[in-house]
């Protein structure tokens, strides 16, 4: 039972995770129409640059700062130079030139910080482990993550529901054109929800540093699961993406955790782990076509 | 530019029949190529130019549907290792004799497992097809995505099979007495493919089914106001080119001896859209172009630097961004022939 516990809040920590990016993406989706391949290298920057000055500093609040900052900074500069060039374009140059930056983002990031993965040490406040259910201790980063993510959930839901740039937010999603032509000051709204969504990819780099190893292409393994909680969640809605990334988030750690073990019940062990894993690697990806199946527009759809 | 408006059906004969002497031509060169590189002292550009000629192949095929059809599937890779993998697999059950689940036979011999590979891409894009053909635009791209990746761990998770490792074929398929070892072998039986392929591709683009495929990617709801309805044609087109996709990654197998799940990495699908996009979408032989030129570049800058993919990103945006309709474009342009269509 306790065992079960934990792994739904580590479900929940890899929820919250995807769910920072998932909004940066769809958001970007959303408004601008952009499909974004290099969303996936923010979250590598957001790593990489909080590993560097948390090491430099030893201090991890200095680390996540620069974090946040280079990867907010980052995300301005490529919407600037790049993508800006690319919101009247089709899918697919939006596709072939996003490919090009992450080409360039991890060849740039290996030529700075080598092939070897960098480790990121816990801050000290925070590595530790509380017992919230009794007789289950769980590490209190995890459980920071965990709030940090509900949090920023929390205050996006503030943003876009109850704040002008919010209700611009909205409007755009629903009617781009329609936006543009009231006089709203369309480019400083697309720079301003890059940046916002560029600055929620870094954070959850940041966060995922300590946890897993910073290395070169974390951001493309990442990315792909979120491709799946967007297209599960429906594209375009920042609701969507709370819940499919909260139920691929839970699904992927629960399989993962539990499916060898029940197989282990039904078969030989040496096959029911090699079936398990299997199944288990790919059971998000099963889950998201079961549910194209039934909703082919996703969950939540933003439009109709 | 006048003579670019001529619809390709209805282009005068004459045209007509310069185009298939050139291209007669080119294939009659295309084919002394490994015997006169060696007299060249260029004996190691056969196998560079064999990898061309693969890739050609899974490039043109994913042109079927990338470009032609407007379908951009960024899973394209998967269907390329499926194919592979069927010969790796097939192969090491023949070389340790037990049967494949107890019931099929593993085979060396290329005209059985190379059909068989065609056969399962083929069966795995009808699948996954027809799941990802039930939404359209960005979450077309990234389900296609998704599935390749999903076909990728499923193969990394093989042990059976190498797993991450790979699978290492002893021997190439045996084709009736011929040694595939030998480079300029190796390198006709590729070109032999590609040009069934490009013909069967010529064949389907000109068909009513490749009008209707061309008219989806042109407006779809005005397709379906003609009383067609798009679905069934979208996915013959996506298993074809998963078929041929497949072919490409048998001959792979068969030339590099070593299949893994690399081959099925969402960075393959990425680069055979660049070859497609470089080559020029939605022509035959662009896509030919692009993956000679992305696999030439390749080697060439890769011989330059370590950081190749440094200066390659950069490079893409620009093509992205300045140079519409791809290498085909460029120079159709500078012969005075466009595209069939705008």
């Amino acid at each position: 039972m306790s065992l079960i516990l934990e792994q739904i809040l580590n479900g929940l920590q890899l929820g919250v995770t995807l769910f920072l990016l998932a909004a940066g993406l769809t958001l970007v989706f959303g408004i601008m129409g952009v499909i974004n391949l290099a969303h996936g290298s923010l979250f590598m920057v957001g790593a990489y640059a909080a590993a560097w000055a948390a090491g430099r500093t030893g201090s991890y609040a200095l680390g996540a700062l620069a974090g946040l900052a280079a990867a907010a900074l980052i995300g301005i500069l490529v919407e600037f130079v790049v993508l800006r060039r690319l919101y009247d374009r089709n899918h697919l140059d939006q596709v072939l030139a996003t490919f090009g930056l992450i080409l360039f983002f991890n060849q740039g990031t290996a030529m700075l910080f080598g092939r070897q993965p960098l480790f990121v040490d816990m801050p000290a406040l925070l590595s530790g482990a509380v017992e919230i259910i009794p007789g289950v201790p769980y590490p209190v980063y995890r459980l920071a993550v965990i709030a940090v993510g509900l949090l920023v959930a929390a205050g996006l839901y503030l943003l876009i529901n109850h704040t002008r740039i919010g209700m611009l937010v909205r409007a755009g999603a629903t009617n781009r054109e329609m936006v543009r032509a009231l006089g709203v000051d369309v480019r400083l709204l697309y720079t301003l929800v890059f940046g916002l969504g560029a600055l929620l990819a870094g954070l959850a780099g940041l966060m995922a540093g300590p946890l897993s190893s910073v290395q070169v292409g974390m951001g493309e393994n990442i990315l792909i699961l979120t491709f799946v909680v967007v297209v599960i969640g429906g594209i375009g809605s920042v609701r969507g993406a709370v819940f499919g990334a909260l139920l691929v988030g839970l699904a992927d750690t629960l399989l993962r955790a539990f499916l060898p073990g029940l197989l282990r019940g039904v078969m030989a062990g040496p096959e029911a782990d090699a079936l398990g894993a299997g199944i288990s690697s790919m059971g998000v990806y099963l889950l998201m076509a079961v549910v194209l199946l039934l909703r082919p527009r996703g969950l939540f759809p933003a439009h109709g | 530019m006048a003579r670019a408006a001529v619809e390709p059906g209805l282009r005068p004969l004459a045209w007509e029949m310069r185009g298939r002497v050139a291209l007669a031509l080119a294939f009659v060169l295309l084919a002394a190529l490994p015997f006169v590189l060696p007299l060249l002292g260029a004996q190691a550009v056969v196998g560079l130019a064999t990898r061309m000629l693969i890739y050609a192949i899974a490039a043109a095929s994913l042109n079927l549907i990338l470009g032609y059809a407007g379908l951009v599937s960024f899973g394209h890779a998967a269907y390329y290792g499926v194919g592979a993998y069927v010969v790796g697999i097939l192969y090491a059950h023949w070389a340790s004799d037990e049967p494949l689940l107890g019931l099929v036979p593993g085979t060396d011999q290329f005209l059985l497992a190379v059909p068989a590979a065609v056969i399962v891409s083929g069966l795995a894009a009808l699948v996954l097809g027809a799941l990802s053909l039930r939404t359209s635009g960005v979450q077309f791209i990234m389900i296609t995505l998704a599935f390749a990746q999903m076909l990728f761990f499923l193969f990394v998770s093989l042990d059976h099979y190498g797993g991450d490792d790979g699978l290492i074929m002893r021997r190439p398929n045996a084709l009736l007495g011929l040694n595939l070892r030998d480079d300029a072998t190796m390198y006709l039986v590729a070109l032999g493919a590609l040009a069934l392929y490009l013909l069967l591709l010529s064949r389907i683009v000109r068909s009513r089914f490749g009008r209707v495929l061309s008219g989806i990617r042109q407006d779809e709801r005005r397709v379906i106001a003609l009383g067609i309805e798009p679905y069934p044609y979208k996915l013959a087109a996506f298993v074809i080119a998963g078929m041929g996709a497949g072919l490409a990654g048998a001959l792979m197998a068969n030339m590099t001896r070593f299949v893994s799940p690399d081959m099925l990495h969402w960075t393959k699908s990425g680069e055979f859209m660049i070859m497609v996009i470089l080559g020029g979408v939605g022509s035959l032989f662009g896509p030919v172009l692009g993956a000679a030129c992305l696999i030439g570049l390749e080697y060439v800058l890769a011989g330059l630097t370590e950081d190749w993919q440094f200066y390659l990103g950069p490079l893409l945006v620009l093509v992205v961004l300045f140079a519409r309709g791809g290498l085909s474009g460029l120079l159709g342009r500078r012969a005075g022939v466009g595209g069939s269509d705008g």
